[in-house]
């Protein structure tokens, strides 16, 4: 045995397959994602094709057999649920015709609901674009940008780009509020309100 | 014939942006083959990604209030040139065939939305509708001898149920038009491969890993231009082409066009017009090679 794989065993995590299972989660996933998990036989297709597994801390197979044992603060505290980009390679190629982008994106759901963000800067990403889009109905880039900025502190994030985007105007510098742009906030704001009930 | 190819016409925020030379050359390529775009009076943004990772129905119904505006048009489909705009609106409309859902999305918007109207992509009409014989006989310079590769991007066809065009795994459309055109296609294995989506920002480490193996994968294949139809993949590969260099110790230099952009020279539309001059790596040389038909008449 290399030392890889040694590390590996040293690794595994017991799950008590007795006492442990969070049923309700499971019930929970599968109703809102339309999708039955106890369909997955653990062929890994999913995470032969995924292009993100190189920076996921928990591969999409094993999130999919985690799911299967309950294991929901495993699952909502990884790092993966918040990289995965929806490629849809999972999704187009599992053989049992399940939709695993979509579990991936409704695991994400309940991490965002219930307070577990293990990557900051993307969710900051995710709210200042949608913020720029309830101020003026469709986003404005530069201003996303400038918002995210500002709120990680991150000044130098693409800073060098800048002067190309700039110079050659590949950019729009000024926002397009759109007429209806109440009716946009609206909708964004009676999601909140739901949210919050 | 031109009365059947009418369509309501959504540019996606990007396009008035970013990828304005992606909506520049669409609506001139448009026009050219003699389809009519009517744009959406109003529109506003699908939600793109960040919406569908917070939300689903919210995610549908910053898409359902486009699709309610297109429905006052009158006309029965929807054209939009940016798979992430053409993702969300076809979600949308496929998750609302599902009466409840529908539901929970017109509770969160002002104006009803029946859900009447498909969507497709602007590359899925010009192949469905229109046809590659008629770009064919509409070419007037040929693209010849320039080699290209076609990159879809991970979202134009997938997931096939829903998206319902062209291969899921190795998607021809831009591949034929390319043809067409007299370009050099050359086949592109990662044609479908994430580029790294919108994490260029946040987790610039992903697209530089992702995006250049893309660039790899194109310069190894001998091709001297990379083509596509997504504004985040043109972005990725051209505006980070730099950034991907340095990172790699790489020395990429390879022009990423729209495909509207290569299809509107070929049909003989003017470079300007195209808005050539937005593209970060020059495509000048590339374009160089591209043979005079006088001189391959000879």
């Amino acid at each position: 045995m290399d030392d890889n794989n040694k590390q590996s065993v040293v690794n595994m995590e017991c799950v008590r397959l007795d006492s442990g299972i969070d049923y309700g989660f499971i019930d929970q996933v599968a109703q809102e994602s339309e999708q039955d998990p106890a369909l997955c036989y653990q062929c890994g297709n999913c995470t032969a094709g995924c292009p993100y597994t190189f920076v996921y801390d928990i591969p999409v197979h094993k999130i999919m057999r985690l799911l299967q044992a309950g294991q929901k603060n495993t699952i909502l505290t990884s790092h993966s649920l918040w990289l995965c980009a929806t490629c849809e390679s999972c999704t187009t190629r599992c053989p049992n015709n399940i939709d695993v982008a979509r579990i991936m994106d409704v695991l994400r759901h309940m991490a965002r609901r219930e307070g577990h963000v293990t990557e900051k800067r993307v969710k900051q990403f995710n709210d200042s674009f949608l913020k720029s889009v309830t101020k003026h109905g469709r986003v404005f880039e530069l201003g996303t940008l400038t918002s995210y900025v500002s709120r990680t502190g991150r000044f130098w994030t693409d800073a060098e780009l800048g002067p190309k985007v700039l110079a050659k105007g590949k950019i729009a510098t000024r926002a397009h509020d759109i007429q209806g742009k109440d009716q946009v906030a609206k909708i964004i704001n009676r999601f909140l309100g739901d949210e919050k009930k | 014939m031109s009365s059947d190819l009418t369509y309501a016409y959504y540019p996606g925020c990007s396009g008035l942006s970013t990828s304005k030379d992606y909506d520049e050359s669409t609506r001139a390529i448009c026009t050219a083959l003699g389809l009519t775009l009517q744009d959406i009076p109003d529109w506003s943004c699908c939600g793109s990604t960040p919406a569908h990772t917070v939300d689903h129905v919210l995610s549908a119904a910053l898409s359902a209030r486009n699709l309610a505006l297109a429905e006052s048009m009158g006309v029965d489909t929807i054209i939009t040139p940016c798979p992430s705009c053409l993702t969300n609106l076809k979600v949308a409309g496929h998750r609302m065939e599902k009466d409840s859902f529908k539901q929970e999305v017109n509770a969160l918007l002002d104006t009803h939305c029946a859900n009447t109207v498909v969507t497709k992509s602007v590359l899925q009409v010009l192949v469905e509708d229109l046809g590659v014989q008629r770009i064919e006989e509409a070419v007037s310079k040929p693209l010849k001898g320039l080699k290209v590769v076609p990159y879809y991007g991970c979202i134009m066809n997938r997931p096939p149920e829903v998206m319902n065009f062209d291969d899921p795994e190795n998607p021809m459309a831009m591949d034929r038009i390319l043809t067409a055109l007299g370009a050099d296609v050359l086949d592109f294995p990662l044609k479908v491969e994430c580029c790294g989506g919108s994490y260029g920002v946040a987790r610039k480490d992903i697209v530089i890993r992702l995006s250049g193996k893309l660039l790899e994968l194109a310069r190894d294949r001998g091709a001297d231009a990379i083509v596509t139809a997504c504004p985040l993949c043109q972005m990725n590969l051209d505006l980070r082409q730099a950034q991907i260099n340095a990172a790699l110790k790489e020395t990429f230099d390879l022009p990423v066009f729209y495909y509207t952009q290569l299809l509107g020279l070929a049909l003989g539309l003017r470079q300007e017009e195209m808005l050539l001059k937005k593209l970060v790596v020059k495509p000048w040389k590339v374009l160089g090679r591209i043979e005079e038909p006088e001189a391959a008449a000879v």
